[in-house]
C-alpha cells in the first residue's frame, strides 16, 4: 500500500478531495462576497443565509413542485437574486451615504431573521437532498475513488467563477461595474443607471451565494445552520486574499479548503483553526491581504 | 486625500457629548436604583443586568469613543468567565482572585488579538475580530479543560475576602452592583482623561494626530485592551453569578448580543450601554417563554435600529433635550 | 435673439451646511462658446457641478431647450443632452483607454464616431489597449473629451480642461474646442488660463464669492480688461 507520511494514499487523496470540495465552495462565496464589496463597500452577512435560502429553495422546489436538480440549478439562485434586489431595494439602499459599519450590521439584523425563522420552522437537523441521478456512483481512479458528483461541484464551481470574472473583465456591463466602483457619480453622470447597478450587483452576489447553495444541498446537508457555519471562515478567506481582488478571493477559497484538508489529515485537531491561524499569520505580514491592493 | 473624518463614523452619531449635569442625573437615579433593586426585583435578574452592562459599556468604549467595532467580544467575556470558573472549581482559589486571574487572562488576550487586529481599520477590524474569537470558540469546543458543551458547572460560589459569603444572594448582589460601580466609574475616567481626548482626536482625525506625533496604533491597542479586561471583568464576576462557564459565552451570538445593547442604547453614550443591556436581557427573558424565536426578534431591531434608530435611545433622548434647549 | 439652449436663473446651491452659490444666472446659446472666470473660490466648478447635477443641493431654474433639469436625477440630465468632463478628469483605472471610451452610453444621435474620436485624438488609437490612467495628464485630458463626444450630448461642461497640463497640450486642446465650435458644439468652460479662454470663448462671465458680476461678449474684452486684471488677479 502506498502510504504518505504514514497515510494511506486514497485515504489521504480523500481528505484533499473533501479539502477541495470545501474549497469550491469557499471560493465561490467570497466571489459574491468580493463582488458585493466592490460595488456596495458592504459586508454582507446575510450571505450565508442567502447561501441557505439557495439550499432550501431547491429542496422546496423538489419536495413541493417534482421539480429536480438541473431546473432547480437555474430557479433556486433566480429566487435568491429576487431576494437579494427586495433586500437592496428596501434596505440597503437607505444605508449608503452612512459609515459602511452599518451595512454591516444591517445584514447581520438580516441574517439572524432569515437564519432564525427557518431554524423556527425546520428546527436545526438538515433534511436530505439526493445526489442527482446523472452524477450517482463514483469514479475509480486507482488511487482514490472520485464520486461523480463532487468532480461535478468542483468543475462547477470553477466554471461559474470563470463565468464571473469574464462577466466582470470582459463585458460592458463589467465595465460599468469596474468604472461605478471608482467614481459612482462621474458613471451616473454619464447616464448610467448607477442605482439600479449597484441593485442588480448586490443580486448578483445573492445569486451566487443562492447557486452554491443548491450545489452544496446534495454534499451537505439542507439545514437552516449551513450557513451560519461557514460565513465566518468565508469571511475570513476574503481578508486574507484581500477584499479588493475577485480572483485573489477565489485562488485563496480553493487553496484554504485544501489547507484545511491536509491538516485534517496530519493534525486533525487544528483543522477548524487552522484558517485563522492563517488569517492571523497574513495579517501580521501583509495586511492588505495576499492579493490586496490597498 | 479624504482624511478619516471625511467619511461618516459609527461614532459620530453622538460625538462631543460632554457628562452634563443630565447625565449626572442620570447616573445618580441609577446608582439608586441599583442599591434598592434587590428588594424589588429578583436579584439573579438584576445581577444579569450589571454583568452584561458593563460588557456592553466596555465594548462601547472601543466602538463609541475609538470608532472601532469589534464583533468577537465574546472572546474575551467567556475567556474570562472559563478561568474563574477554572480556577475556583479546580484550583480553590478564592473568588477575588479567580476574578483577577480572569480578567488578567482576558488583558492578555486583548493584547494578543488587539495586535492583530488593530492593523486594519472599520470593517476589516470587525471581521478580524470576528474571526479571532471564532479561532476562540473552536478551541474553547475541543480544549479539554472547558467541558466541551456542558461548560464548567457547579461553580461554588465561595468566601470573598475569606469571609463575605457569597452564596447569600444578597452579599452576591451587592458585590456585583460594586463591581460595575467601579467599572462604570472607571470608564467614565478613562473618557474624560487625557487619555480619553487624545482617543477622540483620532477617531475624528486620525491622519492629524499622527502628524502631531501621537503614536496611534499604541493608543488604540490601549483602548482595546481596556475595554478587553472590562469585558473579562465582566465575564468572571457572571461566571459567579451563574456558577457556569459555556460555550455560549464565547460564541458568536454573544458578540451580537452586545453589539445590539449598545447600539440600542445609545453608541458613545455612557449610560447607553446600560440602558440597552436592561433592555435586551429584559427581551430575551420574556422571549424565552414566548413562542418567538428570539434571533428573529433580535435581528429585526438591529435591522431597525440602523435604518430608523442610529443614536439609539440615550442618544435620541440627548438629542431631544438638546432640541428643548433650542 | 433665439432662446438659448441653456438657462439657468437664481441657482443657489449649498455644499453641505455652506452656502456657496448665491442666485447666478447664466445663458448659452446653440453653437456659442462661454466660459465662466473667476479666482480660485468663486463658484465656478460649483455652478458646473450644479448645473450637471453632481451637486445636488441646489435651488432655482435650470432649463435645457426649456426643459426643467432641477428635480430629475442625475442620470436622466445627462440623457438630455449634458456632457460633463470633470476637472479631476475622472479616468478610470480599471478600464483601458477603449473602455474608458465606450463607457458612457449614447444619449442622442449626432455623436462622433469611433473613427473620428481616433482621427481627432490619434494618440489615443495607439493606447487603446493601455490601462486608462497610464496615460499622461494631457491624453487623459484628451480622453475624458473624447468620450463625452461619443455620447451625442449637444452641450458640453468643461471643468478646467488645461490645469496642470503644457503649453503644447494646452494648444492642441484649444485646437480640439475650435474643432467642435466648428462642428456647431455648445460649450459651457471653466477656466482660469485666461489667455486660453480669451482664444475660445464667445461670451465671458465673472464670478466673485459666488456671485455673477460681470458679463460681456468676446469684442468687448479689450474694453474690460483693466476691470479684469483686478478681479482676477492677472
Amino acid at each position: 500500500m502506498v502510504t504518505v507520511f504514514g497515510i494511506s494514499l486514497p485515504a489521504l487523496m480523500g481528505q484533499l478531495l473533501i479539502g477541495l470540495i470545501n474549497g469550491s465552495f469557499y471560493a465561490m462565496l467570497s466571489l459574491g462576497l468580493a463582488v458585493i464589496f466592490g460595488m456596495l463597500r458592504v459586508i454582507n452577512f446575510a450571505h450565508g443565509a442567502q447561501y441557505m435560502l439557495g439550499a432550501f429553495f431547491a429542496w422546496f422546489l423538489l419536495r413541493y413542485a417534482g421539480i429536480g436538480f438541473w431546473p432547480a440549478l437555474v430557479l433556486a439562485p433566480l429566487g435568491v437574486a429576487l431576494v437579494g434586489v427586495v433586500i437592496e431595494k428596501v434596505l440597503l439602499s437607505r444605508i449608503y451615504n452612512l459609515d459602511h459599519l452599518y451595512g454591516l450590521l444591517l445584514t447581520f439584523g438580516l441574517a439572524l431573521v432569515i437564519e432564525g425563522l427557518f431554524r423556527h420552522w425546520y428546527g436545526t437537523s438538515g433534511q436530505p437532498y439526493s445526489i442527482p441521478s446523472t452524477f450517482q456512483g463514483a469514479f475509480n481512479l486507482g488511487f482514490m475513488i472520485l464520486p461523480k458528483y463532487r468532480a461535478f461541484v468542483i468543475v462547477a464551481s470553477v466554471v461559474v467563477c470563470l463565468a464571473t470574472w469574464l462577466l466582470i473583465e470582459k463585458t460592458k456591463f463589467g465595465a460599468y461595474l469596474r468604472a461605478a466602483t471608482e467614481n459612482p457619480t462621474l458613471v451616473q453622470a454619464f447616464g448610467v443607471n448607477v442605482p439600479r447597478l449597484l441593485t442588480l450587483t448586490y443580486a448578483i452576489g445573492a445569486g451566487l451565494a443562492g447557486l452554491a447553495g443548491v450545489l452544496a444541498a446534495p454534499v451537505y446537508q439542507v439545514s437552516p445552520l449551513m450557513g451560519q457555519n461557514i460565513v465566518i471562515i468565508v469571511f475570513a478567506v476574503v481578508v486574507i486574499g484581500g477584499m479588493g481582488s475577485i480572483m485573489g478571493a477565489v485562488v485563496t477559497g480553493y487553496v484554504l479548503g485544501l489547507v484545511e484538508g491536509l491538516t485534517k489529515v496530519f493534525y486533525p485537531e487544528a483543522s477548524s483553526t487552522v484558517i485563522f491561524v492563517i488569517m492571523v499569520l497574513v495579517l501580521l505580514v501583509r495586511p492588505a491581504g495576499l492579493f490586496g491592493k490597498e | 486625500m479624504a482624511t478619516k473624518a471625511a467619511s461618516p463614523n459609527v461614532a459620530d452619531v453622538t460625538a462631543g457629548h460632554k457628562t452634563s449635569s443630565r447625565t449626572i442625573a442620570l447616573m445618580i437615579i441609577g446608582l439608586a436604583l441599583i442599591l434598592v433593586a434587590p428588594f424589588l426585583i429578583y436579584p439573579v435578574f438584576v445581577m444579569k443586568v450589571l454583568c452584561f452592562a458593563l460588557f456592553a459599556a466596555a465594548f462601547n468604549l472601543l466602538l463609541g469613543y475609538v470608532g472601532l467595532l469589534s464583533f468577537g467580544h465574546a472572546a474575551f467575556f467567556g475567556g474570562a468567565a472559563y478561568i474563574t470558573a477554572h480556577a475556583i472549581k479546580q484550583w480553590g482559589y478564592p473568588p477575588e482572585l479567580a476574578i483577577l486571574l480572569g480578567t488578567g487572562f482576558a488583558a492578555v488576550m486583548g493584547v494578543v488579538f488587539g495586535y492583530v487586529a488593530i492593523k486594519r481599520q472599520g470593517i476589516y477590524f470587525a471581521m478580524i475580530t470576528m474571526a479571532l474569537a471564532q479561532m476562540f470558540y473552536f478551541f474553547c469546543l475541543q480544549a479539554p479543560f472547558t467541558g466541551g458543551e456542558d461548560g464548567i458547572q457547579g461553580v461554588p460560589r465561595g468566601k470573598l475576602f475569606g469571609f463575605i459569603d457569597l452564596s447569600n444572594s444578597l452579599n452576591m448582589y451587592y458585590f456585583v452592583a460594586a463591581v460595575f460601580i467601579i467599572g462604570f466609574l472607571f470608564i467614565w475616567r478613562v473618557v474624560h482623561s487625557p487619555f480619553g481626548s487624545i482617543l477622540k482626536a483620532i477617531r475624528e482625525n486620525e491622519q492629524r494626530a499622527i502628524s502631531l506625533g501621537y503614536r496611534v496604533s499604541r493608543y488604540k491597542l490601549g483602548a482595546f485592551v481596556i475595554s478587553a479586561s472590562l469585558a473579562g471583568l465582566a465575564g468572571s464576576v457572571k461566571a459567579i453569578v451563574f456558577q457556569l462557564a459555556s460555550l455560549t459565552d464565547v460564541g458568536f451570538q454573544m458578540s451580537g448580543e452586545v453589539v445590539l445593547m449598545t447600539l440600542l442604547g445609545g453608541i458613545g453614550t455612557l449610560m447607553g450601554p446600560v440602558v440597552g443591556a436592561v433592555l435586551v436581557v429584559s427581551l430575551e427573558n420574556y422571549l424565552a417563554t414566548s413562542s418567538l424565536p428570539v434571533p428573529v426578534v433580535i435581528g429585526s431591531i438591529f435591522v431597525i435600529c440602523v435604518l430608523l434608530f442610529r443614536r439609539g435611545i440615550v442618544g435620541e433622548f440627548n438629542a431631544w433635550m438638546d432640541r428643548k434647549r433650542g | 435673439m433665439t432662446e438659448p439652449l441653456l438657462q439657468v436663473k437664481g441657482l443657489q446651491a449649498w455644499y453641505g451646511e455652506s452656502h456657496v452659490l448665491h442666485g447666478v444666472d447664466l445663458q448659452v446659446h446653440r453653437g456659442e462658446t462661454v466660459t465662466l472666470l473667476g479666482r480660485n473660490g468663486a463658484g465656478k466648478t460649483t455652478t458646473l457641478k450644479s448645473i450637471m447635477g453632481v451637486l445636488r443641493k441646489r435651488q432655482g431654474e435650470i432649463r435645457l431647450n426649456g426643459k426643467d433639469l432641477m428635480g430629475l436625477p442625475l442620470h436622466h440630465i445627462a440623457y438630455a443632452g449634458l456632457g460633463f468632463v470633470p476637472e479631476e478628469r475622472g479616468i478610470f483605472s480599471g478600464l483601458s483607454v477603449h473602455e474608458n471610451l465606450m463607457l458612457p452610453p449614447k444619449v442622442a444621435d449626432g455623436g462622433f464616431t469611433l473613427d473620428e474620436i481616433y482621427h481627432l485624438f490619434p494618440n489615443l488609437a495607439e493606447r487603446r489597449n493601455s490601462q486608462g490612467t497610464k496615460l499622461s495628464g494631457g491624453e487623459q485630458q484628451m480622453l475624458a473629451i473624447a468620450r463625452i463626444l461619443r455620447t451625442g450630448a449637444n452641450i458640453l461642461l468643461l471643468d478646467e480642461p488645461t490645469e496642470g497640463l503644457a503649453p503644447v497640450i494646452v494648444q492642441r486642446i484649444g485646437d480640439v474646442i475650435r474643432a467642435l465650435k466648428a462642428k456647431g458644439m455648445t460649450i459651457l468652460l471653466v477656466e482660469q488660463n485666461f489667455r486660453f479662454a480669451r482664444k475660445v470663448a464667445d461670451r465671458f462671465y465673472v464670478m466673485e464669492d459666488g456671485h455673477m458680476i460681470d458679463t460681456f461678449r468676446a469684442d468687448e474684452l479689450e474694453g474690460r480688461m483693466d476691470s479684469l486684471n483686478e478681479t482676477l488677479g492677472l
